[in-house]
């Protein structure tokens, strides 16, 4: 005769109760590890995607995406001129919070080196790639933009051609594609009144500067568009991402890059690590306490449970021993409840989370190795936790039985 | 030791404290009970009654004096010479006046856990289980919660369950108390029938004079001393 699943059975409304609190404790525990996890897919899911090689970033910064970085355009071309290298492409990223249909919209925007990258390896539900270089936009589901639906950025209209599922920046941004030109239109988009009071500004130089009163005619030149003023440098990339031929060492062409002054170089990995080590890193350890803690708390919470539940049986404990119940009877009693209460609560947060955690706003990723560390920990803690009332258990003394 | 003897008690003291709060709660407690005989401990509140019963129930030893069930030596004082805990599951069975029963456990299941920790399989611990109580004649409540029996039917279940594992012996500490005259004298006629039938040393810790003839021997204990007391006529007769 089992005693625990009959003292279970005889308490099943408390029981019950008793489990779904640990089972939410645990979910908590369950989810801070997923969107620990989620976290991590969401800083490495781009660099995954995109499939580079080696990224060319400002020298001595850590870009694209744990800082800023600015690189020329014309970089693509001499990254392209290094022996062993398959392609080149321009990469632009930047976050933005616009108002759209009078909420704060924020999304991460990524550049597509057009016509090389129209988007075709992104992993679209919906829609299509891009298909022209100008005012279409793919975005992801998480933005809540509908395919067709138009969204005015800087000065343009975008119309949304396709939608992805899952392209999350870093900081859990929805990402949305367009052309590394339509990105730098609405990164460096400035007002009417700013371009007309910068153009007075400069007219207003050039009335004072003796170059321009000696030469007129450069004076005049100060009222063109500053895209067409040579003195003043195009819009710049974030960063230049290059395949490397299968025939070819990345080391060696990274070794190559690398000695140009003006920027710095990545592996896929080395990105990889930027971003985890970097930007996860204290969300990690964050996380990492807040676990402890809440274990600790689902430990003490269990303990306190068990012990009253054992308080509650101590005239029953007291009898068994009186009947002559060895104490591993008693010792197994506490400890079996001890193991089903964890083990009920661990089933009921892997159940509640499958159907909570889809709905964070954050990826929640439950991996086999954490649940599998989870459930270890859950066994652990329901041991130590029953053993305030295994001591309280094995103190009580058999003639205790006859208090009434 | 003498043959046939389910209990016997030599010069049992037990002391509680020490020093200026020593209490002498049993004193030279000497008797014996042989196999099949039911006998009363009476005596007033506070005389030592239940001391000498927890004492031979080997749940709260003496301080000196001896004690042996079915002629084998148990304790020496507080000395045990055998697994108490063992030895009562094996040769003790116990009833009280109230909270006799587990109450996560249903009737049979409280006759079976005993059996079931002495070894029984579970199989069997239930057939024996069930005839018991059909034995005790409340086999009808046999799956029946403890909080769903009448006081009398719970002694008759804590009857079943003292009697599972066939002991030398049975302790019962006023088990009538809660019981009216008419199903008291039911428990104590039950006494009286088991211990005939299995052979069992029955000691009965109790209040009611109303059910004395049901004994073969009444001892009566005051100030912690136990004296067998006249025949039971003249017992009757004085109270």
């Amino acid at each position: 005769m089992n005693l625990a699943a009959k003292d279970i059975q005889h308490n099943f409304g408390r029981f019950a109760l008793t489990a779904l609190g640990i089972g939410m404790l645990l979910m908590i525990v369950m989810g801070m590890g997923g969107i620990y996890r989620g976290l991590i897919e969401d800083a490495t899911l781009l660099v995954d995607r995109i499939g580079a090689d080696l990224w060319i970033v400002q020298r001595d910064t850590r870009g694209p995406f744990a800082e800023i970085s600015r690189v020329p355009r014309s970089l693509v071309y001499r990254a392209l001129a290094v022996p062993g290298v398959e392609s080149a492409r321009e990469f632009l990223f930047h976050t933005i919070q616009r108002q759209h249909h009078g909420k704060p919209l924020r999304m991460s925007v990524l550049g597509l080196s057009w016509p090389l990258d129209k988007g075709e390896w992104l992993p679209l539900v919906a829609g299509r790639p891009l298909a022209q270089n100008h005012f279409e936009m793919v975005a992801d589901t998480s933005l809540g933009l509908r395919l067709g639906e138009q969204i005015a950025l800087g000065k343009d209209l975008f119309t949304i051609v396709g939608i992805t599922t899952g392209m999350v920046s870093s900081g859990g941004d929805g990402m949305a594609f367009v052309t590394v030109w339509d990105a730098q239109a609405i990164q460096f988009d400035m007002p009417g009144e700013a371009i007309r009071l910068e153009r007075a500004a400069r007219e207003r130089r050039s009335q004072t500067q003796d170059v321009f009163l000696s030469q007129p005619a450069l004076g005049e030149q100060l009222a063109r568009p500053t895209a067409e003023l040579p003195g003043i440098t195009a819009p710049q990339l974030s960063a230049v991402v290059v395949q490397v031929a299968h025939a070819a060492d990345s080391a060696r062409v990274a070794a190559v890059m690398a000695a140009w002054d003006d920027i710095s170089v990545f592996t896929r990995s080395g990105q990889e690590d930027l971003l985890v080590q970097g930007m996860v890193d204290k969300a990690r350890r964050q996380l990492g306490m807040f676990r402890v803690l809440l274990t600790a708390i689902a430990t003490i919470v269990m303990a306190l449970i068990l012990y009253t539940l054992t308080l509650d049986k101590l005239h029953s404990i007291a009898l068994l021993k009186l009947i002559g119940a060895p104490n591993r009877v008693i010792l197994g009693l506490i400890l079996q409840q001890a193991l089903v209460l964890g083990s009920v609560g661990y089933g009921i947060a892997y159940v509640v989370g499958q159907q909570l955690f889809p709905r964070f706003p954050r990826r929640v990723v439950l991996t086999n190795p954490d649940l599998v560390q989870l459930a270890v920990i859950v066994l652990v803690i329901s041991v130590l936790a029953s053993l305030v009332g295994i001591w309280k258990a094995l103190r009580v003394e058999p003639n205790e039985a006859l208090m009434g | 030791m003498s043959e046939r003897l389910a209990i016997e008690t030599r010069s049992l003291k037990k002391v509680y404290g020490s020093g200026n709060t020593e209490i002498v709660a049993m004193h030279d407690a000497t008797l014996t009970v042989r196999r099949g005989e039911v006998i009363a401990l009476l005596g007033p509140s506070g005389a030592g009654k239940s001391t000498f019963l927890t004492a031979v129930g080997l749940i709260n030893p003496p301080t000196s004096g001896q004690i042996a069930i079915g002629n084998v030596p148990v304790l020496d004082g507080p000395r045990p010479l055998v697994n108490l805990r063992r030895f009562r599951r094996q040769h003790i069975g116990y009833v009280f006046q109230k909270s006799n029963l587990i109450p996560f456990l249903n009737a049979r299941e409280n006759v079976q856990v005993a059996l079931e920790l002495n070894g029984a399989p579970p199989r069997a611990a239930r057939r024996r289980a069930l005839d018991l109580l059909a034995e005790l004649g409340v086999a009808d409540r046999a799956d029946h919660g403890t909080s769903m029996l009448s006081g009398g039917q719970q002694q008759r279940v804590a009857i079943a369950r003292a009697l599972a594992n066939q002991p030398s012996v049975i302790l019962a500490d006023e088990p009538t108390a809660a019981l009216d005259s008419h199903r008291g004298r039911q428990v104590m006629e039950l006494f009286q029938r088991v211990a005939h039938q299995h052979g069992a040393g029955v000691i009965v810790v109790t209040h009611d004079h109303r059910t004395l003839d049901v004994f073969d021997t009444i001892y009566e204990m005051e100030d912690g001393v136990i004296r067998r007391m006249a025949p039971l006529s003249t017992v009757l007769s004085t109270r």
